[in-house]
């Protein structure tokens, strides 16, 4: 196989392999677990109570 | 500092010890973001100054434009910018992966070795010792130390995410996981050289070859360094300031691995017209020209993450320092494709619209969503609400976005009016004007763009002041980890 063939081989390849991660951010089955991914910026929130005034609480 | 008692949980959790983030570290980094933005900052004013007048070079050659050029852009690229990544990478990798940094002393590795970098930079630039290359100057010992401390950030960072105690890896993270890997390679293969003494050394590869790996270097620093650490930060910053989620994860998905795989292929638009091979250049170009599509798709997907809640913007100047910084991030990811385009480049090459080009993306887009996410952050670090004054931050607001605007309207028309003069001839195809006569034509932008620069660079001093407000003999906040798992 040439050289050009091989490159263009690899196009095409990369081509399908984009598609398919395309294909599996938006499948229908793995919208929940990126819906909870979604949400882990958020997820420690409830164990930090926001901070505030706790400095001026003499600690 | 760290083991201050959280005394309001002590009661709740008594009984088990309890594992805290990491927040020193992210205090450190934090400031001495400030810190080096104040100083990077002041140079490029200066340097902007000594554009305009040219006796400020005056005649120590330690203090002349060339020598205090790359000492600029190190200072806010690596220092300033570097300095917001480790701060904001280390945080948002706790936060998200609900677990303290992993790597014991390599965290203070980082932050010690990465300030003996910036300054070691700062002494060896003005000194005059350069490899040469577009932000990689350093010299080879300096260079070495740089990959000692990138590869403890990587140990420590792929750490922290190997002991996560949930089961995803948030987007963020996946963002500065490629930018940790890429600049180490980028890193590493562009220093390949040859030492002659300490301080001198010259590069392994050989003419063209060299320029290309080079660029290849500089264009990815660009891709990953300035783009893809910083979407990191955007993707935790902006769903967090606008407390919602963003808008769509699964095209943040499809945004990585399309942007990932786009910019590695970009950097040949560096050397349009140059004795790199012409389909080299196409192939920069085409892969420039594609890489609107993930840039833009990023971009909306940041912005859209108000919908809904535009009102936010409003009242909220942290979160309009977020979404004008993707704005800008937009235009700048225009812009950078059409400036791609050969017969464009033909006209803006080596003219001050590159330079204006380099500002939107640097001062709109990196420096502001670094100064948004740090209004965030601090007050996260110490236990405080909020800053000590919003409309403070409203200000820095309006300098930042004026001085930007200035800086870059400046530098199109500037760039324009030089790319035009050059090229013109004669009938008799003789240049039409020689290059005094374009410098002098300069003056008015020159000053323009010094004048854009040092507004920006005021609002970092009302910055400071109100960082200083917030944080002044205020107890470092203690959080502990969640002691549940996923």
């Amino acid at each position: 196989m040439s050289f050009g063939a091989l490159h263009g081989l690899l196009t095409v390849l990369l081509m399908i392999l984009f598609g398919g991660i395309v294909w599996w951010a938006f499948s229908r089955k793995n919208k929940k677990r990126f819906d909870e991914a979604a949400n882990l910026p958020f997820a420690d929130d409830e164990n930090h109570p926001p901070a505030r005034k706790r400095s001026h609480e003499g600690d | 500092m760290e083991t201050t008692a959280d005394t309001h949980n002590t009661s709740a959790q008594a009984a088990r010890s309890q594992e805290t983030y990491d927040y020193k570290v992210v205090r450190q980094f934090s400031i001495m973001t400030i810190v080096w933005g104040i100083v990077g900052m002041l140079v490029g004013v200066l340097i902007a100054a000594q554009l305009v007048w040219p006796a400020l070079n005056t005649n120590l050659e330690w203090f002349t434009f060339g020598r205090l050029r790359p000492l600029h852009t190190n200072a806010v690229i690596f220092a300033f910018g570097g300095s917001a990544l480790f701060a904001t990478s280390y945080y948002i990798v706790q936060r998200t992966c609900q677990t303290r940094l992993f790597g014991g002393p390599l965290v203070g590795f980082t932050f010690w070795g990465w300030q003996l970098i910036i300054v070691l930079a700062a002494v060896t630039l003005p000194l005059g010792m350069t490899m040469g290359k577009e932000y990689a100057e350093l010299e080879w010992p300096i260079a070495i130390l740089i990959a000692l401390v990138w590869v403890a950030y990587a140990i420590v960072f792929f750490g922290t995410i190997l002991k996560r105690k949930v089961s995803h890896i948030y987007v963020a993270n996946w963002f500065f996981g490629a930018f940790i890997i890429t600049i180490a390679v980028l890193h590493i293969v562009n220093n390949i050289s040859m030492p002659v003494t300490l301080f001198k050394s010259y590069s392994a590869y050989p003419g063209t070859m060299d320029a290309m790996i080079q660029w290849w270097y500089g264009h990815n620093a660009v891709g990953f360094f300035l783009t893809a650490a910083f979407l990191g930060m955007m993707y935790y910053f902006v769903p967090k300031q606008a407390g919602r989620p963003i808008y769509s994860y699964r095209l943040s998905v499809v945004h990585f691995w399309a942007l990932v795989s786009l910019y590695m292929w970009a950097g040949p638009h560096h050397l349009h017209y140059t004795a790199l091979p012409d389909w080299v250049q196409s192939l920069g170009m085409v892969f420039s020209l594609i890489l609107l599509a993930p840039s833009w798709g990023g971009m909306i997907n940041g912005i859209m993450t108000l919908s809904g809640a535009w009102h936010k913007l409003r009242t909220d100047p942290i979160l309009r320092f977020l979404i004008v910084s993707l704005s800008f991030y937009g235009l700048a990811t225009f812009e950078g494709p059409m400036m791609s385009i050969k017969t464009v480049n033909a006209l803006s090459h080596y003219t001050d619209w590159t330079i204006g080009h380099v500002h939107g993306g640097a001062l709109g887009w990196v420096a502001m969503i670094s100064i948004g996410s740090l209004y965030a952050l601090i007050p996260a670090l110490w236990g405080k609400e909020k800053m000590y004054s919003i409309k403070a931050i409203e200000w820095h607001f309006w300098l930042s976005t004026i001085g930007t605007v200035m800086y870059i309207v400046s530098m199109w028309i500037a760039g324009v009016m030089q790319g035009l003069m050059w090229r013109a001839v004669n009938a008799d195809g003789t240049l039409t004007y020689n290059f005094v006569e374009t410098l002098v034509q300069m003056y008015p932008y020159y000053f323009l763009r010094f004048l854009g620069g040092a507004v920006f660079f005021l609002g970092m001093f009302i910055m400071v002041w109100n960082v200083w407000k917030t944080i002044a003999g205020e107890k470092p906040v203690v959080h502990t980890v969640p002691q549940t798992a996923h």
